[in-house]
């Protein structure tokens, strides 16, 4: 038998290294488009909430600005009165994200290409609160539970093999499980994607080079679209998967803001890396607090991620898989 | 026809160097000041000091402060909530711990305890750039809030968790508390507005003020032509932290008098301030005090109409907001990256031909 100390620490990285998989998807969205065109995405995790809040309304049938009308013409509108199955509502989510891509490349990114880096980071913080405001509007602002079937509660295979194991039964959630799956094969999907499509191929080279990908005929614009369309896919299943945990409420684009501290660690161009980055701040939030939270007065998770990654940057600026970054005068 | 150089003849070097070389410039200077100081503390009520005047000197305080170190020096922060809350807790803790002194210099004492700890969290801007760095001020908004929320030597062991401020005068009249007439909140926040105002102008003129543009338009060619990086980026972050202690100082005692750290000085603030100097001008200090006006003025000014004149719902009003505040960001950096200071440049320009064509 382990001494208590050591099975606790270990339930704590387990449960850390959960957590750290629902950063991490949102942070592939981060890395998706960093790559594909140098922009640094400060709305992906609205883009997250929106997509959760457009589920939810889709799947209960909710009249979207229903608020709106009611306000302006005095009716009393909520409901079409229909429920569609969770697939059916997905899939119209993605439709909508697809449509919002299209939307943000033709209203804003066309008309900033060529600006600086933080000009464009800044444009999409605007981009952050309109959506935010937008998804209030459509579908209200209260928080909505969402649930297209995931299993939820704690997982009790776990808990009764480690309670053989070790004396003492872990307590995971069923849901971490099943995101840390999606995760694994959303990564293995997006790298097939990459490697073996002609509009994988298409990315890889505009990541690599704008200008030769515009010279051998690649269309920037369509492979924005595209790269949008897939973060946008990307945030509607972080979205799925935060909203089963917590509720879609507007804290879920916060936790999304975690999403920067590991990309730090990462690096912001690697794939691999958001995965690594969000297993360690994940693991590395919940040690901290296990063990240095009792001292301090807890809730660490606030910052811990934020200052690791702020020591991290110092002592290597390109994270941990990222390309090393050269200046040019 | 206006605004014209031509007649005004200099004939010193003080003239030459002025502020305001253009006559009409002066005059409007001249206009604002009459009017911010001999004719607004006699006629502004509860009103119009509490929900538009005070928070407006107060937010172009701390937007003057983050546009000299976004604007001028090019390092873009996420944490000026963070910093607000440090001068707004620094002068709680030194309001209380000595009560015989001052206001003013405690006040003023704040902002420099914010320079440090600003100067503290600037320390990695000298490795590291752009958005990598304003996510590395985030840890600094994050970290400084949770710090104050969960020390209670901060806060005076209040059962509450708030800090509340003592009453406190400045010449026998209250500036701090319950009792303040309206006149006096406005008059010290406007006394401290146009002295830091005019320090930053003057700043940004001289030497350390062309040291930060040379860094923000180009670090490695600033280096080469002997901008020492450090002292610089440093200088940047003490004197931009510097005002926004002072403005959260001021935000704290004079405007809400009692404050709780996650709501009053959380990420929010950081964005509002940030969306102040991008909306009025990144890189002008007239751009900081027209941002802080419009961002002031409009959800007011939404609030009057959607829910006042139209009955809508507030929250239905707020997310709205939200909009329209994000929609203007956009529209700004695609139509006007310089923002309304540049849009006052150039009807200024329009107006020094006008009515002619050329």
């Amino acid at each position: 038998m382990l001494p208590d100390q050591l099975v606790f620490a270990m339930e704590v990285t387990l449960n850390g290294l959960m957590a750290g998989v629902m950063y991490a998807l949102v942070a592939l969205g981060f890395v998706l488009i960093f790559k594909a065109s140098g922009i640094f995405n400060y709305a992906q995790g609205v883009l997250a909430l929106f997509a959760a809040l457009t589920l939810v309304g889709l799947q209960n049938g909710q009249i979207p600005f229903a608020h709106v009308i009611n306000a302006a013409f005095g009716t009393n509108l909520h409901h079409f009165g229909w429920t569609l199955p969770a697939v059916v509502a997905i899939a119209l989510t993605a439709l909508v994200m697809v449509g919002v891509a299209w939307l943000i490349e033709r209203l804003v990114l066309k008309h900033l290409i060529n600006q600086e880096p933080i000009i464009l980071f800044m444009a999409t913080i605007g981009l952050a609160y309109f959506l935010e405001g937008l998804g209030d509007v459509m579908w209200g602002a209260d928080i909505k539970t969402l649930d297209v079937g995931l299993p939820q509660g704690i997982s009790e295979t776990v808990e009764t093999v480690t309670a053989n194991w070790l004396g003492y039964g872990f307590f995971i959630d069923k849901l971490d499980i099943v995101a840390a799956l999606v995760a694994a094969a959303l990564v293995a999907a997006l790298t097939l994607f990459s490697q073996y499509t002609k509009y994988g191929r298409a990315l890889r080279a505009v990541a690599d080079d704008h200008q030769a990908a515009l010279s051998v005929g690649i269309s920037l614009r369509f492979v924005w679209v595209l790269v949008w369309s897939i973060a946008g896919f990307v945030a509607l299943i972080a979205g799925i998967m935060w909203g089963a945990k917590s509720g879609v409420q507007f804290s879920l684009s916060l936790i999304a803001l975690k999403a920067l501290p590991v990309l730090m660690l990462g690096g912001f161009t690697s794939i691999p890396g958001a995965i690594v980055g969000g297993l360690i701040i994940g693991m590395g939030e919940k040690l901290f607090e296990f063990f240095a939270g009792p001292l301090i007065g807890g809730a660490t998770e606030n910052w811990f991620a934020y200052v690791l990654a702020l020591l991290f940057l110092v002592f290597r600026p390109q994270g941990l898989f990222g390309e090393r970054i050269i200046e040019r005068v | 026809m206006l605004y014209r150089e031509a007649g005004e003849f200099k004939t010193s070097y003080a003239q030459d160097s002025q502020t305001f070389p253009i006559w009409w410039d002066r005059l409007w200077y001249q206009v604002a000041l009459v009017v911010g100081f001999a004719i607004l503390p006699f006629v502004i009520n509860d009103y119009w000091a509490n929900a538009v005047v005070v928070p407006f000197l107060i937010y172009a305080i701390a937007a003057i402060g983050l546009n000299i170190l976004t604007g001028f020096c090019g390092q873009v922060s996420l944490g000026t909530g963070g910093f607000m809350a440090v001068g707004a807790y620094a002068v709680y803790k030194l309001m209380t711990a000595f009560p015989e002194v001052s206001v003013v210099i405690h006040v003023i004492l704040a902002g420099g305890i914010t320079a440090a700890v600003g100067v503290l969290f600037g320390l990695p801007s000298l490795r590291i750039k752009g958005f990598y760095l304003a996510v590395a001020t985030l840890a600094a908004q994050f970290f400084l809030v949770w710090l104050f929320n969960k020390v209670p030597w901060f806060y005076n062991y209040s059962a509450s968790g708030q800090i509340t401020a003592p009453e406190r005068t400045v010449l026998g009249i209250a500036v701090t508390g319950a009792n303040t007439p309206a006149w006096a909140k406005y008059l010290i926040c406007a006394v401290f507005l146009f002295v830091l105002a005019w320090i930053a102008r003057n700043l940004t003129r001289g030497t350390i003020g062309r040291k930060w543009m040379a860094i923000r338009d180009m670090d490695i060619a600033a280096e080469i032509i002997g901008v020492n990086p450090l002292t610089t980026k440093l200088s940047a972050f003490a004197v931009s932290s510097f005002f926004i202690g002072i403005a959260g100082a001021l935000f704290f005692a004079v405007y809400l008098g009692a404050a709780e750290v996650g709501e009053a000085f959380g990420i929010q603030k950081s964005f509002l301030i940030l969306f102040m100097i991008i909306i009025g001008g990144l890189g002008s200090i007239f751009g900081s005090f027209a941002g802080a006006a419009f961002l002031v003025l409009l959800p007011v000014f939404l609030k009057n109409v959607l829910v006042g004149a139209l009955g809508w719902p507030s929250d239905l009003a707020a997310h709205i907001e939200l909009m329209i505040v994000g929609g203007l960001i956009i529209a700004f950096l695609i139509v006007e990256p310089h923002g309304l200071a540049q849009l006052w440049r150039v009807l200024k320009e329009k107006l020094r031909l006008w009515p002619f064509p050329h």
